[in-house]
């Protein structure tokens, strides 16, 4: 009991990841209608920022102390994310208006080769570390339950816990804010949402410049935990089957679809892998994304596709 | 107070105005206008231009040559946010609306240019932002009574059946508090019950809170019955202009519109 305790948390951990990924994919996707593919991307780019300010800036600034260096970092990062937002509504989606949505998917995926490349030309392409303090201890829970307790990374729980937040912070400000409805209001038909006089430009620079922020909160997290590399970009494609269980246009269900996926792979890893030869992780995602495209395409919360005829 | 006696000065005023896409003419050497509180309509055969007229105004088209004179404003060219914000709604031939979203979340959005607080006190839910937010409510609230959709509410509008959807969007713009309106095709698609309804609520609008209506529609009728003065496009070419009557007897409109025995 306690070894299937353990591995649901260990997939309930993974799980607040990948959520906060699909995150990121939710928010451009509602905004705008289109699936951003340069997201991860800007994980990376976000990540990689990160970790070579939190050691510029002590080194040019001459001081030791690790918390502020790495606030001082989030702070550049964060602000270099809403300028490169600013700099993609202006170069690209500005000329894109009203144009079909495949145009404008295509374009993130223009996006996501450049952000790439010039991530790694300003920070270069060697693996880094992220180090942000977070306790690396294991804890144990339930010691009086079970023997020897159920073992938890206290990482882990922190990086669930930051990620809950976030989740719950934005579903609101989607839900009950005027500017919310006008994200909204944008996703489901831009012409309509510019005769009544929401400025196009300003909300998409505002998404983007969120989604900008919780890649860079996803990139933290990620980068402390495997390190800043280039595959971090490669990562936000296994988030690709949490959004469409989720629901591509559903906060909460990026995080619901992101626990299924996490607990999924980990549990079927540990109890039907042995079966079958392992390496159940690697394709499970997929395949229950693609189950679920085939039954419910719209996901779990999604909102249903409603044609009249 | 008779109608004739509330209707006043010229507010928009289209000169010369041409429009094509590459090759093809939507709209040659337009020119009339449109005075303060008139019911105002276009009517053409398919293929007129009478959208595109629309969309010139509300700034969606840019025309290659002409002016657009907007309360004594002259401008070469429109951009619908700047048309919102002088006070031009408009609603679609083809629903535009916000389907996802409840009946009042979509009336709400009409709102938009009105509403001042930042991002972050409506994030915050300060007193200021809070309360702001209520008075919209309010206002929406009245026009959802207004227009008789109380009962839907809450309903997502992909749900509510095509009349109804054209009365949210009618609502959306009233939310504005627009000086004009433009309405494409209000009635398109319509039962006789329905289009009725549609009638009374472009007059008592056009009543009630003064609007200016600029109107396209196919149900000639309709037309006669509530307009003050009447265009008439063919092929992107202005073929008539004046009061119902006038119109209905111009030879060249009932050609465009019933052909000529030769």
């Amino acid at each position: 009991m306690a070894f299937f305790l353990e591995t649901l948390f260990g997939g309930l951990m993974s799980g607040m990841l990948y959520a906060l990924i699909g995150l990121g994919f939710v928010l451009i996707f509602k905004a705008s209608g289109v699936f951003n593919f340069a997201q991860g991307a800007m994980v990376l780019l976000a990540a990689l920022c990160m970790a070579r300010f939190s050691v510029w800036i002590p080194a040019w600034f001459g001081f030791e102390s690790k918390f502020l260096a790495n606030l001082l970092a989030m702070i550049v990062t964060g602000a270099m994310m809403v300028v490169v937002a600013w700099a993609i509504e202006r170069v690209v989606l500005r000329h894109l208006v009203n144009q079909e949505l495949t145009t404008l998917l295509m374009a993130t995926l223009g996006i996501s080769y450049f952000l790439d490349g010039a991530g790694q030309i300003m920070f270069g392409s060697a693996v880094y570390a992220i180090d942000v303090g977070m306790p690396k201890d294991p804890m144990f829970l339930f010691e009086g339950m079970f023997e020897g307790g159920v073992l938890v990374n206290a990482e882990d729980m922190i990086a669930a816990a930051v990620a809950a937040a976030l989740v719950g912070a934005l579903a609101l400000f989607f839900q009950y804010t005027a500017t919310g409805r006008a994200l909204r209001a944008v996703a489901d038909d831009h012409q309509a949402a510019q005769s009544i006089g929401i400025p196009l430009n300003r909300i998409w620079i505002i998404v983007w410049a969120v989604a900008g922020l919780v890649a860079l909160v996803a990139g933290i997290i990620w980068g402390s935990k495997l390190g800043v590399q280039f595959t971090l970009s490669t990562v936000a494609l296994r988030a690709l089957p949490v959004v469409i269980l989720g629901g591509l246009t559903s906060v909460p269900g990026a995080i619901i679809g992101g626990l299924i996926i996490g607990v999924g792979e980990k549990l079927s890893e540990v109890y039907i892998g042995p079966m079958v030869g392992g390496g159940i992780e690697v394709w499970f995602a997929y395949v229950l994304a693609l189950v679920f495209l085939l039954f419910r395409p719209q996901g779990l919360f999604g909102e249903k596709i409603i044609d009249r005829v | 107070m008779s109608r004739e006696k509330r209707i006043g000065e010229v507010v928009l005023d289209l000169q010369h105005i041409s429009l094509a896409f590459g090759g093809v003419k939507a709209l040659t050497d337009i020119s009339f206008n449109v005075r303060e509180h008139e019911i105002r309509a276009i009517i053409g055969p398919n293929g007129a231009g009478k959208s595109s007229m629309l969309n010139v105004i509300n700034g969606v088209y840019t025309p290659q040559q002409g002016a657009i004179e907007f309360q004594g404003k002259s401008f070469a060219k429109m951009n619908p946010r700047r048309a919102a914000e002088m006070g031009i709604a408009r609603t679609f031939q083809n629903l535009a609306l916000f389907k996802g979203m409840s009946v009042l979340d979509n009336i709400m959005t009409g709102r938009n240019l009105r509403m001042k607080s930042g991002i972050l006190a409506q994030a915050f839910r300060w007193g200021p932002a809070e309360r702001e937010e209520t008075a919209h409510r309010e206002v929406v609230e009245n026009i959802i009574d207004f227009l008789e959709i109380q009962a839907f509410r809450k309903t997502p509008v992909g749900r509510l059946p095509y009349g109804l959807q054209k009365r949210v969007d009618l609502g959306r713009a009233l939310a504005m508090e627009p000086r004009m309106l433009l309405l494409d095709e209000p009635m398109a698609g319509m039962n006789v019950e329905e289009k009725q309804d549609m009638c009374r609520f472009i007059l008592d609008v056009n009543d009630e809170f003064g609007t200016t209506i600029v109107l396209i529609e196919h149900d000639m009728g309709v037309v006669m019955d509530i307009s003050d003065r009447v265009v008439v496009l063919d092929y992107g070419k202005k073929i008539g202009d004046g009061e119902p009557d006038n119109v209905r007897n111009n030879e060249d409109v009932i050609r465009a519109y019933l052909g000529v025995s030769h």
